[in-house]
């Protein structure tokens, strides 16, 4: 949500134009007060940047840069790490076949979570952004899910998913009886159960996000098309699809960001072991069952790595090629 | 799932409204009239509120009645599920300790994310690009990916098992999107107001404690919300950090409990709509907020 209010700033910010590095000390000043000002200045910005910039070097940006270090060797968690593997790790978990297929699940997730919940938000967005009664308490309503942690959406749907839970009497009781199933279990339904789960979950930030999007469209545009003798679904098409796309672009890097480090729900749900036959194990279970449970804290920190460039440059690629108009450079040239 | 008592439930709640609603409607063609419109979003509240209900009501009933009919609704209610789970040290001790680490971490967010947002936002320095690129690019190193290395570090700081060690990175964690949300509030400021503020007397920092505090309060209230709700949900670092119970959160608290009694589907089932309510409290208090604040953070 944070890259929301990003754009909305960029987008802002765009117009006063790039003419911003050369800002700070350009006019020279009447010397001596004005440098004594400057030392300062120079102290405040210490003072005041200096702690979150301690915490955040220390406990992100530092633990990112170790997790690299300890990827080249064999280390089981204590003591020194003296046993220099190379890239052996890297090779090892390229080529395990438990990994691919992680990585598999893990794209397959990111790309139908995509598919399912863009068209589906959209829509739905669309269909409430009309002035109808109730639109806040239908709003925080279909948030709740959004809220809700983990660990409880998890709980919760383990047990109305088990063989002789509610989904199943329920079924039976509405006559579908011959669609009961072992939802969690079954192998070719599982990573189905889980993206319907997922949907449940996230969607209703996607719509969220999608209606923000759609109140700033100017009303004037769809007075203008009808007078035009623009169609309802012309004006859908022509309009509100195009003036959504920074909206739906930012949700999709949300979106996917969210899908490669998916990892609570599944934990929860199926546990290491069940997930890798059920077939929804992602990349973070791998990582967390073969790294920390196993005790190999070198090979975790590989995993780790692997990770973070799978993110990294699925992220790259994205920005690079769909968020291009979006946010020029926002990440990269910082502010101005 | 309750899904048919989901749905009855709206239905009979917001049915009187609908023929009101047409007053102010965007033109649109008759056929897309509200109707549809209605049915559509209250299918979607059922689909979204039912799997909650499932789980709020199924604390109210006995395990006979949810082994009997597993989607069926309390016949009689009973309230002892709940009463066991209030009575328990378990569920306040880990209600306590959600309740530290959500606070410290909300408050840590806030005000290192305010001091280092009203630099980049309010001076002007060489490195001010680099210090925003760093910020921001946190983003990309979501906790699940840096998880294994952090527990590294927290475990040379000797705070493995105790509060500390998450309430620290989360506070760490949670300051990209703090700085990506409080920069333009603080930047909305005008200048004027600083110059003023600067002519009776008060100093940067003075600028910052009476003026910029105030004035960038439903910005801070955004991101506290969001810094308190995933700091109450969140549970893979304290799954790597917290090893003893006493010191448990509440989501590590619902799994163990679903675990130690995962015959008492029941007592299960209550425990967790308790787990759940103080974010949801917390949520419909300040909902504006956070949808407001998704809706542009600037015009607050």
């Amino acid at each position: 949500m944070s890259d929301t209010v990003g754009t909305d700033t960029d987008i802002e910010r765009r117009p006063r134009g790039t003419a911003g590095a050369g800002s700070p000390a350009t006019p020279a000043p009447p010397a001596a007060r004005r440098r004594r000002g400057r030392g300062r200045m120079r102290l405040e910005i210490a003072v005041l940047s200096g702690p979150p910039i301690i915490v955040f070097v220390g406990f992100v940006i530092f633990p990112v840069l170790l997790a690299a270090y300890y990827g080249f060797y064999k280390w089981q968690g204590y003591g020194p790490a003296t046993d220099w593997v190379g890239l052996d790790n890297y090779r090892l978990i390229l080529t395990d076949p438990a990994f691919q297929q992680v990585l598999w699940h893990s794209f397959l997730i990111l790309g139908l979570s995509l598919v399912i919940q863009g068209p589906l938000a959209i829509g739905l967005a669309i269909l409430l952004n009309q002035r109808i009664r109730g639109r806040s308490i239908i709003r925080v309503l279909i948030f709740v899910p959004y809220i809700i942690s983990e660990v409880i959406v998890g709980t919760g749907w383990s047990l109305m998913l088990q063989t002789t839970g509610a989904l199943n009497d329920l079924l039976k009781h509405v006559g579908l009886g011959s669609l009961q199933n072992d939802w969690l279990a079954n192998p070719k339904l599982a990573i189905w159960t889980l993206m319907a789960i997922i949907s449940w979950k996230y969607v209703g930030f996607a719509v969220i996000l999608m209606l923000a999007g759609l109140q700033s469209i100017p009303d004037e545009l769809f007075e203008a098309a009808q007078i035009d003798g623009a169609s309802y679904w012309q004006m859908q098409r022509r309009i509100t699809l195009p003036l959504l796309g920074p909206t739906i672009r930012i949700w999709g890097l949300l979106s996917i960001i969210g899908s490669l480090q998916l990892f609570d729900l599944v934990y929860i749900i199926w546990g290491q072991y069940v997930s890798g036959t059920a077939g929804t194990s992602t990349m973070a279970i791998y990582m967390v069952a073969q790294g920390r449970d196993a005790g190999q804290y070198g090979y975790g920190s590989a995993v780790a790595v692997v990770m973070f460039l799978i993110s990294f440059l699925v992220a790259l690629l994205y920005q690079r090629f769909v968020l291009r108009r979006d946010l020029r450079g926002a990440v990269t040239e910082g502010v101005n | 799932m309750s899904v048919r008592t989901a749905d009855s439930r709206f239905a009979s709640a917001a049915r009187p409204r609908t023929p009101i609603g047409r007053r102010g409607d965007r033109d649109k063609p008759a056929k897309w009239g509200n109707p549809f419109v209605y049915f559509i979003a209250l299918l979607f509240i059922a689909v979204c509120v039912a799997p909650v209900l499932y789980i709020v009501l199924g604390g109210f009933r006995t395990n006979a009645q949810i082994t009997t009919s597993p989607a069926g609704l309390p016949h009689p209610w009973v309230f002892s599920n709940y009463g066991n789970v209030l009575k328990s040290v378990t569920f306040w001790g880990e209600f306590g300790n959600s309740a530290i680490v959500a606070i410290a971490s909300t408050v840590g967010i806030v005000i290192l994310g305010l001091m280092v947002s009203f630099v980049l936002a309010r001076y002007d320095f060489k490195l001010k690009g680099a210090m925003y690129s760093l910020f921001a690019a946190g983003l990309m190193f979501p906790l699940v990916i840096a998880i294994t290395p952090l527990y590294i570090v927290i475990k040379d700081l000797g705070l493995i098992d105790s509060l500390a060690g998450v309430i620290i990175p989360q506070i760490a964690f949670g300051l990209p999107t703090t700085v990506i949300i409080l920069v333009p509030f603080l930047r909305a400021i005008p200048r004027e107001i600083e110059e003023a503020a600067t002519i009776d007397g008060a100093s940067r920092l003075g600028f910052f404690f009476r003026m910029v505090m105030p004035l960038s309060l439903p910005g801070v209230v955004t991101v506290g919300i969001l810094a308190f709700i995933g700091s109450w949900n969140n549970y893979v670092l304290p799954l790597y950090i917290l090893n003893s119970q006493a010191n448990f959160t509440l989501p590590l608290g619902v799994q163990a409990f679903s675990s130690q009694y995962s015959q008492d589907t029941a007592k299960v089932l209550a425990f967790t709509s308790l787990a759940m309510l103080p974010a949801l409290i917390f949520f419909s208090i300040f909902q504006k907020r956070i949808v407001g604040g998704l809706t542009g953070a600037v015009k607050g």
